[in-house]
């Protein structure tokens, strides 16, 4: 570190006493510190910046048909329909928040039991870490269109299970109360090995001595789990629950794979994104979709401001 | 050394500028060589397909083809259009789908000069109804590619063991045939047919024209809580209902509905006769060679299936390359390659091909008769004629979800048919 400190400032004062420098080495080595991030905030400004200005901007406006088109300056007028809207908007909050808090809870408690199963080392553990991993790696397109074909009521796999315990046929997707449960049974299929990646993570990095030292003290092993393993691993869990939790909310290609446009029917799945999506898509309401998205934009920097803010109280 | 840079670097930028200007120029007035096509997943698009080196040849173009699904086509076009993108010079888009939104927005080229330049193309030889759906505001937007009308499909078999020897000629004999026939052989339903919120409207629309209803009626107004419309929403209701599959499910377009059918799980099923070939062809169908065909049931108001076009080719009107592109369009829709399309089971919009023989030659012969009975008394539009129409389906669709999960379909009609008004309102303002 010290190393390259020096040899930067040596560079640097044989640059600036130097006459036969060209100028324009010159001042970009007075201006390097903005030479070196230009490109990255270049890509900001392009990829980030722009689109959600220009989000915030159409959503001020009565823009549909086409972005192209005359559109007028409306103020707050779509912000106000869509908080007013019960019939779609509020119920699609409900779904996202009931959605993102189911699969979120369940892939944590999955996640941690697995977790903790694969910690010790044991005959055969790789296979049985690739095996519980597996699901990670498939497209969650793939994922859902694979669930559709099992769970579909007629001739899908799932039900002709369910009859060899003469059980069923139960609906599952195509269910006006079921089809959101089972788009959650799906996500958790699919992600609770990220969390359980994390977590492993998480525990292999923690040290003996204090679970040790709890063992010596005569502790079951639940009260080394409760009282030492969790409290040491809690920065680990909120980095998961963080992780998951965005991308919960965010949840579209599961939903869309399995359901198609508008959440099905009954709009059994719509959550804010599926919603957003049909309005700019479907309908070509281009101003309510972008007040739909900044809304939901503020959510979710929302959520991830107070789980922040936590994770600092605990660590 | 800073000032020299600069000067570099402006002229570098101005000669590039120049160079650019001059490219410009040049596609302007030759057009490039390539025609960029984007093509939706349909038996034409193969069939065109494998013609496309005759044009390459005779032409000296190169065709380049981008072939999606319907939903992803739409994405497509939103994203590209809107953008003002000039990549896509021939679409082939859905006249009654987004036709008047993609006219009104400019995104389709004015080509009522080119339809009328060349004789021997023949722009009279098109079908006076799907012509009308392809243009907008007295302006042609586009060329109408393939017509369609919608069928009974039906199982030979099953109705000879329930003792029938034709299919049914009224909507009340269709009913108590499905359900004969589901009584007596369990596990295979009486009826199938789309069950989509969006996707069942056009289906249903015969069922809805047969009962004396429209989505619109003569002044304008939504008709969708008629008592003929409630009639139409509660029949095709309770056929999927009570004589449907077991446990179905509310999100059925055609390739689920279609496969429940030639799985062998139904007896009746009312869809697109363009789309025939997946319940013939052995490869993709269990049932080939049981498969009857019949003209859409009679109901109170008589047998008014819906008869339209229901694709067109167009010409993207940011596109720099339009000579050529229509170049394409006046090849592919011309006498030879339509009628090649429908001997490949494709109907086309010229009424000189409908009119040959050898067209139908290699189709069922009940499926020949039964298109020839619809073609006089089709409806020319199977959803509401509308700019928004995916908003629009999804309200007047809202009914037959209800009456198929058996909720007051009634009270839906009445709830549909005052959102449908303000929507048209809306619309009209």
């Amino acid at each position: 570190m010290s190393a390259t400190t020096t040899t930067t400032a040596r560079t640097t004062e044989s640059l600036t006493t130097s006459t036969s420098t060209p100028g324009w080495a010159r001042w970009a080595n007075q201006h390097r510190k903005w030479l070196f991030a230009a490109p990255a905030m270049v890509f900001v400004a392009l990829l980030i910046v722009f689109p959600v200005a220009w989000t915030v901007y159409l959503s001020l406006t009565d823009a549909e048909g086409s972005v192209r088109a005359e559109s007028s300056f409306i103020g707050f007028a779509n912000y106000l329909d869509v908080l007013s809207d019960t019939e779609r908007f509020w119920p699609a909050v409900l779904r996202t928040v009931v959605f993102t808090s189911g699969v979120l809870l369940v892939e944590v408690v999955l996640g941690m039991a697995i977790a903790l199963l694969l910690w010790r080392p044991f005959k055969g553990e790789k296979w049985v870490r690739v095996a519980v991993l597996l699901p990670l790696v498939a497209t969650p397109v793939a994922v859902g269109m694979m669930w559709r074909l099992i769970f579909d009521p007629n001739i899908g796999m799932a039900n002709r299970v369910l009859g060899w315990f003469g059980l069923g046929p139960w609906p599952w997707l195509a269910g006006e109360h079921s089809a959101l449960p089972t788009t959650m049974f799906i996500d958790i299929w699919q992600w609770t090995p990220m969390v359980v990646l994390i977590l492993l993570a998480g525990l292999t990095s923690l040290s003996d001595e204090p679970q040790e030292a709890a063992l010596i003290d005569g502790a079951t092993a639940w009260q080394r789990f409760r009282h030492v393993t969790l409290p040491l691993l809690m920065p680990t869990v909120l980095v998961a629950v963080l992780l998951r939790g965005i991308d919960a909310l965010k949840t579209f290609d599961i939903l869309y794979a399995t359901k198609g446009k508008g959440g099905g029917s009954f709009h059994e799945v719509e959550t804010l994104n599926v919603y957003a999506y049909g309005l700019s898509f479907d309908y070509n309401e281009y101003g309510v979709s972008s007040a739909v998205l900044i809304i939901f934009f503020l959510i979710i920097i929302g959520s991830m401001w107070a789980l922040t803010s936590r994770r600092k109280d605990v660590a | 050394m800073l000032r020299q840079s600069v000067i570099g670097t402006s002229l570098a930028v101005a000669a590039a500028l120049g160079l650019s200007a001059c490219g410009g120029g040049d596609a302007q007035s030759a057009g490039s060589k390539t025609v960029r096509v984007t093509l939706a997943n349909h038996v034409w698009t193969e069939n065109i397909k494998k013609a496309l080196p005759e044009f390459e040849k005779k032409t000296g173009l190169k065709v380049e083809i981008t072939q999606l699904g319907e939903d992803q086509l739409s994405d497509q076009y939103n994203v590209k259009l809107n953008a003002g993108s000039s990549d896509i010079d021939v679409m082939m888009y859905r006249p009654l789908q987004e036709g008047k939104l993609f006219a009104k927005n400019k995104y389709l080229a004015d080509v009522t000069d080119k339809v009328k330049a060349n004789k021997d193309w023949d722009w009279s030889d098109f079908k006076s109804g799907p012509v009308q759906a392809t243009t907008y505001e007295d302006k042609v937007v586009g060329v109408p590619l393939i017509t369609e009308q919608e069928v009974l499909y039906y199982r030979k078999d099953l109705l000879k063991k329930a003792g029938y020897t034709n299919p049914p000629k009224t909507l009340d004999e269709l009913k108590s045939m499905a359900a004969k026939i589901k009584q007596e052989n369990p596990g295979v339903a009486g009826f199938v047919a789309r069950t989509g919120k969006s996707p069942a409207v056009t289906q249903f629309s015969s069922f809805l024209y047969s009962f004396g209803g429209d989505f619109v009626d003569e002044s304008g107004k939504s008709a969708v809580g008629s008592p003929e419309a409630k009639q139409a929403y509660a029949f095709y209701g309770s056929l999927i209902k009570d004589l449907g599959p077991a446990n179905v499910s509310t999100d059925m377009g055609w390739p689920e509905a279609m496969a429940i059918f030639t799985q062998g799980k139904a007896a009746f099923y009312t869809e697109a006769n363009s789309l025939y070939k997946n319940a013939t062809d052995p490869a993709k169908s269990k049932v080939s060679g049981t498969v009857g065909f019949a003209p859409f049931p009679e109901g109170p108001a008589g047998s008014k299936p819906y008869s339209i076009p229901s694709w067109a080719l167009g010409v993207n009107d940011a596109s720099e390359n339009q000579a050529n592109a229509w170049k394409f369009i006046e090849w592919a829709t011309s006498k030879a390659q339509t009628l090649e399309n429908e001997k490949a089971g494709v109907p086309g919009g010229r009424t000189s091909v409908a009119a040959d023989p050898a067209a139908t030659a290699t189709y069922p012969k009940d499926l020949v008769e039964a298109n020839a009975i619809m073609a006089n008394n089709g409806v020319g539009h199977d959803r509401p004629l509308v700019v928004k129409v995916a908003e629009a389906r999804e309200i007047v669709g809202q009914p037959i979800v209800d009456a198929i999960t058996g909720k007051d379909a009634t009270a839906s009609a009445d709830t549909a048919n005052q959102k449908f008004q303000t929507f048209l309102d809306d619309e009209n303002k």
